[in-house]
């Protein structure tokens, strides 16, 4: 038997324990997706959990918790950022437009959603608001990318079924360099 | 993938034999209502509705719902398999809404979803089903009419009349409900010809609600008053709680409770651990940081992957133990063999790492256990669930999430009976969610293994003696999925002289299936060792591979030689259709331009086939390798024979792109070490996953469409990327690839 006490937090490797206790509860008042929303949570919640657990706006989606898949990938002023890393406390003022917010308000989906509805991108699915997101800043930035571009702005984005294809070819047909016709579905 | 908890795997041929229905069909009992009183009782309980079976429901106004009974998680069989019963009955895809089906064998039949089996399992009964509802509407019609049956016919959700008229399905609803559901052997199936949406490209049925962050999947799951919980198990697998500081862990904001589990003693079912429940999953996460454990760890801790490697190494050099087939006379083989190579070649245990991380949302209510869960295997959770905590099945109610990733991980259903195990003592709704160190840590892993392989050739470079002592791994006295390499797999019916042995270290590691189990590994050491012979004998690589599977059509369970006895191709039946390897070979070959491309120093091309889960695949690679040892693959060719009929041509796509992709992500970077029993790695930061950059250029995805039956595409397509892509990285360099993963292996060249 042996006390593992030192090794045994396999939890949040990047993020070692804080000094007890971390807990002071807060109103936060944020601009998501264009509206005030009101939570009164821990300082330290990342947005991330704000989102999903106090909002019921789960598009974002929980992969690693260290910024590494960019599944939780949001804008913050139109900056893609990773929302499992960003503390609800150090939002402020700041605009956070998640993937519920992309579409325009009478449900015109933006080109690249369409472009991926167009094209068949997913399998599961799960990381895919997350690329659409980071997909719609490069847009953004340079509507007209390369593909050394494209795979530069990606490669924060794992996806673990490896729609890569269909990802590079959904940014070419929203960025209008490529018609529906060339691939994936009609 | 294969486990023993599927449903067994039968041949098509054997099993329209047994049903004698000309369009197959099984189980029809489950599916199909007969007589007039279930039509009657089923029409009274949904509201005027017409449901004639499990599967279809139209209503009055004409909205039309199909359920999809299988597990969703991302193989796409939500979209195909009901667009098979879509064709059949004559409604437009656009105009179908389609639910997911709640676990219930009674209604559905199997729904677990594995071994690539979803397609090749429902696609003859399903033609049924959709042809058996239209059949009832053109009846309907007919008998509103007066006229006779043969003078109408079903298109677009309504049915014709040869005078022009039209009714539509909505509007047959109430005479359709009182007709008899037809035998199956009065009913017309509409024949492949006549397909307008089968072999078309369609979007995934959930495509809306992915692209607008809608709730999904396992994890979006929210009910009213749930909790939030978290489990910590111990690093070292199936180690015991001896104590925690669950009264400091109580006190924490926001928590709940805090208890101990003490699991089932399985590692793959109820580990112990300490479960933490909340009122966010913020507060859980938080409060897990300040756990303090102490674990009784058992022997598992004295186990490591280095050390079962040397001694592998040890263990080859000495003579094996009975061997799993022996065939002719190797050793004689090997010495009077103009040429010999001998090679060793080692894959480490990976991990699934589906992106959705392992969650499941469980209540206690009322003597139901009521369970959300993304798994492809509920019939195994609902059955854990009443081994482990006691409660009948009929008690048991699982609803099947999406799942966010599959591979075969979400067959094992250890984070469901965590859930459920939670609830049970908790008044509340709660969902459990791992980590992604939970999930790295506590995976059911791909086994590794290492094959020690020595083959001959003679003077014209033909193959005459090999020899392969495989080390694998078990847990608990049984090979890891995956783990056993039968003395049926290629080529061992087809060498003259052929030895296999294996031997097997048992450990205390869990290991589960993993998308293609054994051909993912398998065919890379294969069709690499192939290779090697073809080079050593001066052969061309297609060409010595034709030459190996040689003229005769068929290869019996057990044929060739004398000693085949003990285990089959992996992710195969008994039989190996070798007309049809041939064939999809030569197919990928000349679309790939095989032999007639030049290619620079630096860049090459390379190829292998593999049959699995009744799919015939073959696949040409070609890459570049620079100075500094980058690789990129530049085109990826794939021949595919999946029968007769590819049902969605966008969704068959998609599974080829992401086969390639993830094997060749998992021969670039996937390696999970395992040492004092447990894992090294954590998280994305040393557990690398392959990303956009390094995917292929151009991939290129043929069907050869055959008169076999239509099978599934999950897996199939994923075992010869990695020897495709390593056999092209030595015409490219020089260089042979023979351990997992890349960086393991100098490919530099000047």
């Amino acid at each position: 038997m042996r006390d593992l006490t030192a090794g045994s937090s396999s939890f949040y490797a990047a993020n070692p324990p804080q000094p007890f206790p971390t807990f002071t509860m807060s109103k936060y008042t944020l601009t998501i997706n264009g509206q005030s929303r009101t939570v009164d949570v821990a300082s330290d919640t990342p947005l991330l959990w704000v989102l999903r657990d106090s909002l019921e706006l789960v598009g974002t989606k929980f992969g690693c918790g260290i910024g590494l898949c960019g599944a939780c990938t949001v804008h913050l002023n139109g900056v893609p950022s990773r929302a499992c890393m960003t503390p609800v406390s150090i939002i402020g003022r700041m605009k956070v437009t998640t993937i519920e917010g992309l579409a325009e308000p009478s449900g015109k989906l933006h080109p690249v959603q369409q472009a991926w509805s167009d094209l068949d991108v997913a399998q599961c699915g799960y990381c895919q608001s997350g690329q659409i997101m980071t997909a719609a800043a490069l847009l953004k930035d340079n509507p007209k990318p390369s593909d050394e571009d494209i795979d530069g702005a990606m490669a924060g984005n794992l996806c673990r079924c490896a729609t890569y294809m269909r990802i590079r070819a959904g940014i070419k047909l929203a960025a209008g360099q490529t018609t529906a016709g060339q691939g994936g579905a009609q | 993938m294969n486990t023993p908890a599927l449903a067994p795997s039968f041949s098509r041929r054997n099993f329209l034999k047994l049903t004698g229905l000309a369009g197959g069909g099984f189980a029809l009992a489950f599916y199909i209502r007969s007589g007039g009183e279930a039509v009657a009782a089923e029409a009274a309980a949904a509201n005027g509705d017409f449901a004639p079976n499990a599967f279809v429901r139209i209503s009055p106004s004409g909205a039309v719902t199909i359920v999809s009974k299988q597990p969703e998680m991302g193989q796409g069989v939500k979209t195909s398999l009901p667009m098979i019963i879509a064709e059949q009955l004559e409604v437009p895809w656009k105009e179908i809404a389609i639910e997911q089906g709640d676990f219930d064998t009674e209604k559905y039949g199997s729904q677990n979803a594995g071994g690539s089996n979803s397609t090749p399992n429902n696609y003859d009964n399903f033609h049924l089903v959709g042809a058996t509802v239209r059949t009832m509407f053109v009846e309907a019609a007919a008998q509103t009419w007066g006229v006779p049956v043969s003078e109408c016919r079903a298109e677009k959700a309504s049915v014709l009349h040869t005078s022009g008229k039209s009714l539509k399905y909505g509007q047959l609803v109430a005479k359709a409900s009182t007709l008899p559901v037809p035998s199956a052997g009065t009913v017309t199936l509409k024949q492949p010809k006549d397909f307008k949406l089968l072999g078309t490209r369609v979007a995934q049925v959930d495509t809306g609600k992915i692209v607008t962050g809608q709730p999904l999947f396992g994890l979006d799951v929210k009910l009213p008053g749930m909790l939030y919980a978290v489990y910590e198990k111990c690093p070292a697998f199936g180690g015991k709680v001896v104590s925690a500081n669950l009264a400091q862990i109580k006190s924490l904001p926001g928590v709940k409770d805090a208890f101990i589990l003490a699991g089932n003693g399985a590692v793959k079912e109820l580990v112990p651990g300490v479960a933490i429940v909340a009122d966010s999953t913020w507060s859980a996460f938080s409060a897990r940081r300040q756990l303090k454990i102490v674990w009784d760890e058992g022997k598992v801790a004295g186990e490591s992957w280095d050390s079962f490697v040397a001694q592998a190494k040890e263990k080859a050099a000495k003579p094996a133990g009975s061997p799993v087939r022996k065939d002719g006379d190797p050793d004689g083989a090997l010495a009077g063999a103009a040429k010999t190579v001998e090679a060793h070649y080692l894959y480490p245990f990976i991990s699934h790492a589906n992106l959705e991380p392992q969650n499941t949302t469980a209540h206690w209510h009322d003597g139901i256990m009521e369970i959300w869960a993304p798994t492809q295997n509920p019939s195994t959770g609902v059955g854990l669930v009443t081994r482990v905590l006691g409660i009948a099945p009929e008690k048991i109610k699982l609803h099947i999430n999406r799942a966010g990733g599959g591979f075969g991980r979400r067959l094992g259903v250890d984070y469901l009976i965590e859930a459920a195990a939670i609830a049970q003592k908790v008044s509340a709704p709660v969902k459990l969610t791992w980590s992604r160190e939970d999930d790295l840590r506590h995976d059911q892993y791909r086994p590794g293994g290492i094959h020690f392989l020595k083959g001959g050739i003679d003077a014209k470079g033909k193959i005459v003696a090999w020899k392969n002592h495989f080390f694998t791994f078990g847990e608990g006295g049984r090979a890891g999925s995956g783990g056993n390499l039968g003395g049926d797999e290629f080529p061992g019916r087809w060498i003259a002289n052929y030895q296999l042995d294996q031997t097997m270290f048992d450990t205390g590691w869990p290991m589960g299936p993993w998308r293609a189990p054994g051909g993912c590994v398998f065919a890379w050491v294969i069709h690499s060792f192939i290779d090697e012979l073809a080079h050593a004998g001066g052969r061309d690589p297609l060409e010595l591979r034709l030459e190996l599977l040689g003229d005769k059509d068929e290869m019996p369970a057990g044929g060739g030689g004398e000693g085949g006895k003990k285990g089959k191709q992996s992710g195969g039946g008994g039989g190996y259709n070798v007309a049809r390897m041939r064939n999809v070979l030569t197919f990928a070959a000349e679309k790939a331009s095989w032999g007639k491309r030049q290619f620079a120093k630096g860049s090459g091309a390379g190829l292998a086939f593999h049959f699995s889960h009744r799919g015939y695949f073959a696949q040409v690679a070609e890459v570049t390798v620079s100075k500094d040892g980058q690789l990129k693959v530049d085109r990826f060719v794939t021949g595919a024979d999946i029968g007769a009929q590819v049902v969605n041509l966008s969704g068959a796509e998609n599974q080829v792109e992401g086969s390639v992709i993830d094997a060749l992500g998992v021969l670039m970077y996937q390696e999970l070490n395992i040492e004092r029993g447990r894992a090294v790695q954590s998280n994305f930061s040393d557990y690398p996953m392959i990303r956009i950059a390094d995917a292929p250029t151009k991939i290129e995805t043929h069907f050869l469409k055959t008169a076999y039956p239509t099978t599934g595409l999950g897996e199939p397509a994923l075992p010869p990327v990695a020897p495709a892509i390593c056999n092209a990285i030595f015409a490219a360099t020089g260089k042979r690839v023979r351990q997992f993963p890349l960086s393991r292996t100098e490919l530099r060249w000047s």
